[in-house]
């Protein structure tokens, strides 16, 4: 199974912070009030924030090596 | 790793009692101007949507009736609803409304018009709320605002519960005029650099 991480359409993310809240690795912020970014050397792609961001715009993707 | 609770995880008490307080003296809905001038404040002094990432009740409150509870059958919701059309649209057209309710507040206050002790919900259905009413000691315009913004914070509430229970829980999140307003701002400061 490859390593999966959340990933953030930047583009039509509203900025609410929902992921943050779930995220159990502290790996999401909101930089500037703009949209959320993942840290992916935290992320561990459990896709609780997936599941829980209102706009369903975060997916789960394999990491590029 | 589960994540400390921290004080302002437990503001979803201020907003239910906000609304709580709104049957009993209708005068309290002035408090709710609150949570219009603190976001604002936020992201102009800070240029950070510090309101809705961690200190917004009602998206708590949300949060908590559609996740905790499980009163949403947590679908995605409608692309058209995540647009950036519906979203500044409903934005134009919430702020079109506030305005009108400022309107009618003014024509109060100036004596053209009489204290309607009613709320308005959905824009549309006036509520009697004649019982949430015991006077002012100032002008009836003070009362006049204090059911304007009632209705405003009525209206979103209802239509935040509303998509809370056809999609995710704090759908309301998607198109909250404050919280698109608040992303604009932060987006405006960060073209200035």
């Amino acid at each position: 199974m490859p390593k999966r991480k959340a990933r953030v359409s930047a583009e039509e993310c509203v900025a609410c912070g929902c992921c943050v809240k779930v995220c159990p690795k502290g790996a999401i912020t909101v930089p500037r009030g703009i949209s959320a970014k993942i840290d992916s050397e935290l992320c561990v792609g459990c896709g609780k924030c997936a599941k829980e961001c209102p706009a369903s715009v975060i997916t789960l993707e394999v990491a590029q090596a | 790793m589960k994540q400390e609770k921290k004080w302002y995880d437990y503001l979803w008490i201020f907003s239910l009692t906000y609304l709580i307080l709104g049957f009993l003296n209708i005068l309290f809905a002035w408090i709710g101007l609150l949570c219009f001038f603190i976001p604002i404040l936020l992201s102009v002094a800070k240029g950070s949507k510090a309101y809705c990432n961690k200190y917004c009740g009602r998206g708590q409150l949300f949060s908590m009736i559609g996740g905790k509870i499980g009163l949403s059958r947590k679908k995605d919701i409608p692309r058209w609803m995540k647009s950036k059309y519906f979203r500044y649209g409903f934005l134009i057209f919430f702020f079109a409304m506030f305005f009108l309710m400022l309107w009618n507040t003014y024509l109060v206050f100036a004596g053209t018009r009489e204290l309607s002790q009613t709320v308005k919900l959905l824009w549309t259905f006036k509520l009697p709320w004649h019982w949430a009413y015991h006077g002012t000691l100032f002008s009836p315009g003070v009362a006049q605002f204090a059911f304007g913004f009632y209705s405003v914070m009525l209206t979103s509430t209802v239509l935040g519960f509303v998509t809370m229970i056809l999609f995710k829980p704090r759908s309301w999140c998607v198109y909250c005029p404050m919280g698109t307003m608040t992303q604009l701002i932060c987006k405006a400061k960060n073209m200035e650099r």
